[in-house]
């Protein structure tokens, strides 16, 4: 048996059947084709799939597919505008906020959050925030860095 | 040397792989996607020993979407190698499917291919394995004991290998003669090492050419087309190709050939398709090598001065059910010569029993046998403190080797010659910067107010970039440790670099090409890093024991004074001027005293080209090749102080200070080595305090989760306050020393030391690793009573 599913991603309206046990983040990955939405774990400890659905950040693999229909989301992809990094990335950028760059997606679509909940976060409240995204290289350092130099940047609304 | 008005060499640049990792561009092994591509899901053992019975697929042929099914008896390929002897080592074979039997949880049984990841899933699930359950061990001491159960009938008492190194005889008078004894048995525990990419592969064989092209997460490709195509799959070397694209973090465990891809090749031939494989995390506990996992009785004898005069080592090394690619080397090699530290040691003599268990292999993680070293002399030198009745740095710097920077090396008793070194400022500064005589007298005030700080302190060497070649196969390594690196000059004067190193997360594309242009005076725009593809680099040994920058940056330099070797006499040709008239800056070279008289770096490589006008009896083009062989390790220190806070009442440990100071060499990019090192840290102070791998006593792995196995958070770590000494290493043509370990080795007795020191009103002298909020609790529960 397949479902039906109509979800917006990144802008782009997509179209699919699928099975009702497919994962969203396997939905992105390999139907929609966008890469760069990780899988770290099985467990939803690592948060290498985070992703933005209706505006909160989501681990896109404790999601099913067939609960995003007539979602709007937000990957990793999308976060660039006309060819400019949002500032999170510029951030990380800057601050040598990754390392292998496998958990870095995750990380930034967490810090977008973040900083929507929080424009002006203290090093405390970004710790906190990131405790459901692992990094294995950086030992969050200038991952916290990162989002204190995106806080500093805001985008331009 | 190029003196271009601004040094690439020594700036932290930002890098230059960042824009696709940071816009999801980057290309990991599971984003390949090929035509007509087909997934793998393995049916994995239960059992940590059992015999194995019968393998029914019927169920699984019958699922929807499944190809084939494939188990031991169909899969002719040769036994996984292990690429490191010792003496009288017993290596057991180590079949890429178990075959007779199953020696730890998560050994690969049978593999499903299926048209899609979930219906191979389906598919393993419906596969039905009959086992006959045995007795486990997975404790090495007890692995060596009567009655234990035995893995392989041809390997008595589990055990692999004997090995000692040092003077048994001068140590036993070192001990005769001592003032004072320290003794500390000591569990350093077995780590998993999680780098958050899972391991991935995707073969693909090509009936019409026979060629093979393997896509995997791999720190060295090869090594693992070498290994691969000799020894298991029996195809010449020109048939495999070996692609390892971006690549998400190793840290040891992407060293090593694994059954799955070596299963994964025999599949795609077989059915003449591409074939996918992604470990799930669940995989990665059972299946990746393990880390450490030493049981360890140690004692250190002083003489009436506090001088330390002799260090007595026994450990007992749990290899797992198997021997890794390199699980010999760790406790032997890169763990026993490290032992001196940076002191003044006298006597030493260290053995080790190398034992087979039934649990999951274990090799080379961040350290790999250095941690292990460091973790047990600093904790002895603390306890020593303690015993002597003495401050710890100070007992630290009484005993420190003297500063020997001239090129002459430092022999110890256990085989190294360290490069050089300089270890008392790296130790002041380390104390400076902490505070340490202010945070001593915070601890004094606290623990009146019955809050209770502690500090740590580490002075520790390293041994980076193993070399050279001879020696390194004089004992017993199946591979020689050079680098290659390839500087081909285009006609316009970019640069392509292909370098035998591979990065999977290190930023050589950024480093080395700081290196490259640095050398050669000219923007690094125009220098490109290719690393990480066996049909583009003449050959590599890879990314691991620190090794990038010092050998293999180093074969990329000497390739670039080759190229500008040649370049110069081009130049001086079309300058019509002696070659020692000449000289190079900014990418340029002009005449000695006539700086109008020049040619540019681009129009000599121009004219190598062109060959119009070289000189007579040059061949054209600019290219070179280097295999950079080491004459030794090199040897990075440093001193590292932790400052914590510890709540009697919960056990709840606070980093409230985390002070590095590394002495890793000339620095290509400080960004990028203070990267490292923060990361390091926290891998550490994850050992100290919260990771463990560990299985129940019937072999069931019970951290098998990233639900059970604490891997370290961003709210449980502090921001790391850096400093370097610099003291370039005389081995090598670029000062370097090696950065990617320092951290990690010495985090975990620094933390580990602190909480101790906390601790010390209540008479607590030692909690074996991790120390969780538990064991503190338990420790000092005990302890009022």
């Amino acid at each position: 048996m397949k479902l039906p599913v109509t979800v917006t991603i990144n802008g782009q309206t997509y179209k699919h059947e699928v099975e009702p046990r497919l994962l969203l983040v396997h939905y992105i990955r390999e139907m929609v084709g966008l890469t760069g939405t990780h899988v770290g774990c099985d467990t939803s400890q690592c948060g290498a799939c985070t992703i933005l659905m209706n505006g909160q950040a989501v681990k896109a693999c404790n999601v099913f597919a067939v609960q995003a229909d007539g979602a709007n989301i937000t990957t990793i992809e999308g976060l660039a505008k006309n060819g400019d990094l949002h500032p999170i990335q510029q951030g990380f950028w800057e601050k040598h906020g990754l390392q292998c760059g496998f958990c870095t997606p995750g990380m930034i679509m967490a810090s977008y959050q973040l900083l929507e909940r929080f424009p002006h976060p203290s090093e405390d409240q970004i710790r906190h925030q990131l405790e459901g995204n692992l990094c294995r290289c950086t030992g969050y350092h200038n991952i916290v860095k990162a989002i204190q130099w995106a806080a500093e940047h805001p985008a331009q609304k | 040397m190029a003196t271009t008005t601004e040094r690439l060499f020594g700036k932290a640049i930002k890098r230059r792989e960042d824009p696709r990792f940071i816009t999801g561009r980057g290309q990991y092994v599971d984003d390949v996607k090929l035509p007509g591509m087909t997934y793998a899901a393995f049916v994995r053992s239960p059992h940590a020993h059992a015999r194995l019975r019968r393998i029914d697929a019927t169920g699984a042929k019958a699922t929807p979407g499944v190809i084939a099914v494939y188990s031991g008896q169909d899969v002719q390929v040769g036994g996984l190698p292990c690429g490191w002897m010792l003496p009288e080592i017993k290596v057991p074979v180590r079949p890429a499917f178990a075959s007779g039997k199953v020696r730890y949880v998560g050994e690969p049984v049978a593999v499903v291919i299926g048209e899609s990841a979930y219906a191979a899933r389906d598919g393993a699930e419906a596969v039905n394995v009959d086992y006959e359950p045995l007795p486990a061990v997975t404790d090495a001491k007890r692995a060596r004991e009567k009655g234990a159960a035995q893995l392989f009938d041809e390997i008595p008492n589990n055990q692999s290998f004997y090995w000692t190194i040092g003077d048994k005889a001068a140590t036993e008078n070192a001990f005769k003669g001592a003032a004072t004894v320290v003794q500390q048995p000591l569990l350093n525990q077995r780590l998993i090492p999680n780098a958050m990419e899972p391991r991935a592969c995707v073969a693909s064989f090509s009936p019409g050419t026979g060629d093979l092209t393997l896509w995997v997460t791999s720190q060295n490709p090869h090594v693992h087309r070498l290994l691969m195509a000799a020894f298991v799959l029996g195809i010449p070397e020109t048939k495999m190709r070996v692609i390892a694209p971006d690549v998400g973090g190793g840290f040891g465990s992407k060293i090593f050939v694994y059954n799955e891809e070596v299963i994964a090749c025999w599949v795609s031939k077989t059915l003449a398709r591409p074939v996918k494989w992604t470990a799930d995390r669940r995989e990665s506990f059972m299946n990746d090598a393990h880390g450490r996992d030493h049981v360890t009785e140690a004692a250190l004898a002083f003489d009436g001065n506090g001088i330390v005069t002799g260090l007595r080592v026994s450990t007992h090394a749990n290899l797992g059910a198997y021997l890794s690619t390199f699980a010999p080397l760790i406790p032997s090699f890169l763990y026993g010569p490290l032992l001196s530290g940076v002191y003044k040691l006298p006597s030493i003599f260290c053995e080790v029993w190398g034992m087979l268990t039934n649990t999951a292999p274990v090799d080379a993680y961040r350290g790999a046998g250095r941690p292990e070293a460091t973790f047990l002399l600093e904790r002895l030198m603390d306890r020593a403190a303690r015993q002597l009745g003495q401050d710890p740095a100070e007992v630290r710097r009484r005993n420190l080797i003297p500063k020997f920077t001239g090129g002459t090396p430092y022999q110890t008793p256990v085989a190294f010659a360290y490069d050089s070194g300089d270890y008392e400022p790296a130790l002041n500064r380390a104390l400076e910067m902490s505070g340490y005589a202010a945070v001593r007298k915070e601890q004094e005030v606290a623990r009146r107010n019955h809050r209770y700080i502690g500090v740590g302190v580490t002075t520790y060497i390293e041994a980076c970039g193993p070399a050279p070649s001879a020696v390194a196969g004089s004992l017993g390594a199946g591979a020689g440790l050079w680098e290659s690196g390839a500087v081909r000059v285009h006609p316009t004067g970019a640069v392509t670099v292909f370098t035998g190193s591979h990065s999977h997360g290190q930023g050589h594309e950024t480093t080395f090409a700081q290196l490259a242009a640095d050398e050669l005076g000219i923007p690094m725009e125009q220098v490109e890093i290719v690393h990480g593809d066996t049909a583009l680099i003449p050959f590599g040994m890879g990314s691991y024991g620190s090794r990038s920058a010092c050998v293999g940056g180093s074969a990329i330099v000497r390739s670039v004074e080759k190229v500008k070797e040649k370049g110069r006499k081009i130049a001086a040709h079309l300058l019509e001027a002696s070659e020692k008239d000449l000289d190079y800056a900014d990418g340029k070279w002009t005449v000695k005293g006539a700086p109008d008289k020049a040619k540019t770096w681009g129009e000599v490589a121009l004219m190598a080209y062109l060959a119009h006008n070289i000189p007579q009896g040059m061949e054209p083009g600019l290219e070179a090749t280097t295999f950079y062989d080491p004459s030794n390790f090199t040897f990075p220190f440093g001193a590292h102080v932790a400052v914590v806070d510890v709540d009697v009442d919960t056990g709840a440990v606070k980093l409230l200070k985390y002070v590095a100071v590394d002495d890793v060499g000339k620095v290509i990019n400080p960004m990028i080595v203070d990267g490292m090192v923060h990361g390091g840290i926290a891998q550490g102070v994850g050992q100290a305090l919260w990771e463990h791998g560990v299985y129940g006593p019937d072999g069931q792995l019970l951290t098998g989760t990233m639900m059970d196995y604490a891997m370290p958070k961003a709210d449980q770590l502090p921001n790391y306050e850096t400093d370097r000494t610099v003291t370039p290493s005389p081995v090598n043509p670029i000062g370097v020393k090696g950065a990617g370990e320092t951290g990690t080795i010495a985090s975990t007795p620094t933390v580990v030391n602190a909480v101790l020191d906390a601790l010390s009103p209540f008479g607590v002298t030692h909690i074996d690793m991790p120390l969780t909020a538990e064991k503190i609790w338990k420790a000092v529960a005990a302890a009022r009573k």
